[in-house]
């Protein structure tokens, strides 16, 4: 039951952490459990919903399937490091904007995959977005606002900051004010 | 003046949500905390011989094994229709995964391992698994029959029977009649947060954290289960990562809460997603359909007959199956009607409220009669739902409300979105289908809206937020009657102690009863604020007029905060004000009352089938429900939509697979599979239908259950059109169609 202790050192959201950590125990485990960073979700824990999804050295991963002993020497990203100074970055104002949160338990690892993404493909088709959040499930299925967020946040336009969203192109369910 | 009303405000709680602040359960931390497990067997029924808990007692860091011999005796039974689940199995296993005993230890590693050393000796049992085996006599009984002496069907696995119809089906003459049957499986919610539990012990009482939808129906189960006072019982119940009916009533909590007490600590159970499969599920149905009809595409008689496969308990499903056939003639004007239910009992998960409760099921089979009858007599399939759809007033279900809304409206922008009646090329197909589902038909919801000192507003209530956006709505409604910027109304939910009674979150119910209620408070604060000015004034009450969150008198007027301030002074002191919706049971009716309103929804799909391989691909989906006045638009939209393509999960590639031992097989979202990114429909379309025309504030009705009402029968008729031949048996998987693909031969 108790496995070996290892000792690494990670570098978490910009701040070096060194960690006892046991060696059966997967990233996700340690960064809620010891860091207390519990933005990072728990779901199928098989690497195949997609929500305990973090950046490793600027990889998309899924955080239950790495080891937290692999992690030491990397530089990790978990949602909580994405609007360190309490403004959110223009893709999580998308996310808002364009009403692709519902619960929001999904949303974490949704958005570390799209960061993922457009990181690496700053415009991407309407295909490439499907292509790259394909590992992150939404029950809610909010997909096709997601898919609306990542886009308005490649084009530059997810960053207004109204307290009312825009409705989306092609729906008919009337927004009478939005965004006035 | 803002308009709050019919304005698409951003998601309340929406900034901790992208940015991983949101605490759900599972994301508590409490000091002194214990890790539970439960210990489970490795089929769906068994006898239980004895359990050895040595093993695991010697685990380093445990604290207390349960069993059932160490709960009070005889073992606490709960439910919310009928009290028939042991908080641990009692003598034997009636379900893969319930639980026999449950460990609480330092660490989660500990208790895992713990649990995994609990011996239970047991005896595997035959098992009631699906329809058949629960109505074959030579069966294993399921319940113990003496939880039920009094009720003749007890030596039987039929927990209920349920009958409805009016006219005279026997008797009724009809030129054409289909008669059909329709399987749809077990499914699961597969909520992206699986279950959390965490309990402590709280001055002579108890404290429960729990993401469950109802929390007053989780302190009543927990008061009764541990005999406490209502008012020791303190339901924690934070916005849950997902529900969909599947959190609505106490699974595991009574067990929790008992660890608690046994080791004076904080306890916290999480379950695995595997678990949580294990905790719930949506009702599978046969259902036989028997339909008359007129020369010219009347409906002359619906003949029902379903068998609806619900767990090893009750939990809901009893309500499941009586809502929904119910209504299982679904939105027509049908003459004679004739609907007769079974609750079958069987040794799997028990059935509990999904999305649609019931509906999806019934409007798979009844739907796709309409489009039987369409095609039989070479009528049009929109045509021939226009020909029977109920019109605005019409009794069309006797002895309840009458029909509500436009319907056809819905139809026709569905049957218009989807391009009905353009050519189409081979091996394409278009479905269209109506789905019809009644809300609450009782309720007691109360709230209270408090308007401080600054001006700004606080609204207390019972509801809870699983992602439907209660807290948003509620807080536009606040904002629009008092006149208070929504960023200044803070919106406290889920806690029992804090928060007044209300009966549940369901049934599209809380924009309806929980908003009219929020809609009173918010009167209730008016009339004392306008009490307050006119005494300040010196002026009579009706000389003074509150509208838009200024205050006027014929000697000037005040903003709400300087009204306050003049007032109160520096004694300082809030307005208090106190909405309620109550509707009590109504004795004799079949359902404890008429429904506060029906919710209607359209689905359309365009489709094209591989004719290789089966695969349908979903070129178009459409869906309208009819909203009366949506106070959040784009909230209406998602919350449509996300039901749209979880009902396109049902209808392509959902089933739970048991082996024949109960247990389930594709256990987990490996071999489980929800619908992801890549297959939405490539073109999805929502619209709302908003006639004003809704019991809720101004003139809303209930939504986020319509959008799967109708998906199976919508995709089912167009991958029909598609290939040619019907499927009767969801879901529509590609292996299925291909089937019926080289059943039906080359043509």
């Amino acid at each position: 039951m108790e496995s070996e202790a290892v000792a690494i050192t990670v570098t978490v959201n910009g701040m070096s952490r060194s960690l006892q950590v046991q060696a059966s125990h997967t990233l996700l485990k340690v960064l809620r459990d010891q860091l207390g960073l519990t933005g990072t979700k728990e779901c199928c824990s098989m690497g195949e919903c997609g929500a305990c999804t973090v950046l490793v050295d600027g990889r998309a991963v899924n955080s239950c399937l790495m080891l937290a002993a692999e992690a030491d020497g990397c530089e990790i990203t978990t949602i909580e490091g994405l609007a360190m100074d309490g403004r959110l970055t223009a893709l999580q104002e998308s996310f808002l904007a364009e009403g692709a949160v519902q619960c929001g338990f999904c949303i974490p690892g949704m958005v570390m995959s799209a960061q993922y993404l457009l990181d690496h493909n700053p415009h991407p088709t309407e295909e490439e977005i499907k292509e790259g959040l394909a590992g992150n499930l939404c029950r809610c299925a909010g997909y096709t606002r997601i898919i609306e967020a990542v886009r308005a946040a490649s084009s530059g336009a997810g960053a207004s900051t109204g307290d009312a969203a825009p409705s989306k192109t092609g729906s008919a369910a009337p927004s009478k004010d939005a965004g006035k | 003046m803002t308009d709050w009303i019919g304005r698409s405000a951003r998601r309340v709680g929406g900034k901790e949500r992208v940015s991983g602040a949101q605490k759900y359960v599972g994301d508590f931390r409490m000091e002194g905390m214990l890790h539970a497990k439960m210990v489970t067997l490795n089929c769906g029924h068994a006898r239980i011989v004895s359990v050895d808990t040595a093993g695991a007692r010697a685990v380093p860091g445990v604290h207390c094994i349960l069993t059932a011999q160490d709960l009070p005796q005889p073992v606490p039974r709960f439910g919310p229709t009928a009290q028939d689940r042991p908080v641990l199995a009692v003598g034997e296993t009636k379900f893969f995964g319930e639980p026999v005993a449950a460990v609480a230890a330092e660490t989660e590693d500990a208790a895992r391992e713990a649990a995994a050393r609990v011996r239970v000796e047991h005896e595997k049992l035959p098992g009631v698994y699906t329809v058949d085996q629960a109505l074959d006599p030579s069966s294993p009984l399921v319940q113990d029959p003496s939880l039920r002496p009094k009720d003749p069907l007890s030596p039987t696995n039929i927990l209920e029977e349920v009958s409805y119809g009016w006219g005279d089906v026997a008797d009724a003459h009809a030129d054409a009649v289909f008669e059909n049957v329709y399987t749809f499986p077990m499914v699961t919610h597969f909520a992206i947060e699986p279950h959390a539990f965490i309990a402590a012990p709280e001055e002579g009482g108890v404290k429960v954290w729990s993401p469950i939808q109802h929390p007053f129906i989780l302190q009543r189960t927990i008061a009764e289960c541990l005999g406490l006072a209502l008012a020791k019982v303190r339901i924690i119940a934070p916005d849950s990562g997902g529900a969909f009916g599947g959190k609505g009533y106490p699974k595991f909590e009574p067990l929790v809460a008992f660890l608690a007490l046994a080791t004076g600590r904080p306890v916290r159970l999480a379950l695995t997603l595997e678990e949580t499969f294990q905790a719930g599920r949506r009702m599978a149905t046969r259902v036989r359909v028997r339909s008359g009809f007129q020369k010219d595409g009347r409906i002359v008689f619906q003949d029902i007959q379903a068998d609806c496969l619900i767990g090893a308990y009750a939990d809901i499903g009893l309500r499941v199956v009586e809502k929904a056939s119910y209504t299982a003639c679904g939105p027509y004007r049908v003459p004679n009607a004739r609907i007769h239910s079974r609750a079958l009992l069987s040794h799997t998960t028990p059935t509990t409220a999904f999305r649609g409760f019931g509906v999806p099921q019934m409007s798979w089979a009844v739907e796709s009669q309409m489009d039987e009858a369409a095609i039989g007599l070479g009528v049009d399939r929109v045509a021939i739902r226009l020909a029977n759809l109920a019109s605005r007033g019409e009794e069309f279900i006797k002895g309840d409300i009458p029909c509500d809304g436009d319907w056809r409206e819905s139809l026709q922008k569905a049957a218009a979105a989807v391009g009905w009646g353009t050519p189409l090329p081979k091996g394409r197909g278009r479905g269209i289908a109506l789905g019809l589902k009644i809300s609450a038909t009782y309720a007691a919801s109360y709230c209270i809206v408090r308007l401080h000192y600054d001006g700004s507003a606080s609204l207390l209530t019972g509801t809870t937020d699983m992602g439907q956006g209660a807290r948003t709505v509620f807080a536009q409604i606040v904002a629009q009657e008092l006149g208070v910027p929504l960023e200044k109304v803070a919106v406290v939910m889920g806690d029992t102690a804090v928060v007044p009674y209300d009966t549940s979150t369901s049934a599209s119910r809380s924009t309806v009863i929980m908003g009219s209620a929020v809609l009173r408070a918010c009167g209730d604060v008016k009339e004392q604020v306008r009490k307050l000015a006119a005494e300040l004034a010196g002026v009579p009450e009706a000389e003074v007029s509150f509208e838009n969150g200024i205050v006027r008198t014929a000697k000037g007027q005040a903003s709400l905060p300087a009204l306050l301030k003049d007032y109160y002074g520096t004694t300082r002191g809030e307005v208090i004000g106190v909405g309620s919706f109550l509707k009590r049971k109504t004795p004799g009716h079949p359902l404890a009352g008429k429904t506060v309103f029906y919710e209607l929804s359209c689905s359309a799909a365009e489709v094209a089938v591989d004719q290789e391989t089966g695969l349908v691909t979903i070129s178009r989906y459409v869906t309208v429900c009819d909203v009366g006045k949506a106070l959040n638009p784009q909230h209406v939209e998602m919350q449509d939509s996300g039901a749209a393509v979880m009902g396109l999960g049902h209808s392509l590639m959902e089933h739970i697979v048991l082996d024949e031992d109960g247990r389930i097989v594709n256990l987990g979202a490996l071999d489980y599979r929800i619908p992801t990114i890549k297959d939405i429909p490539a073109v999805m379309e929502s619209f709302a239908v908003e006639n004003g025309d809704g019991p809720g504030p101004y003139g809303a009705k209930g939504v986020g259950e319509g959008g799967l009402l109708a998906a199976a029968a919508a995709v089912g008729s167009a991958v029909r059109e598609a290939i040619g031949t019907p499927i009767r048996d969801l879901p529509l998987t590609p292996e299925r169609i291909w089937q019926a693909i080289q059943e039906r031969g080359a043509g």
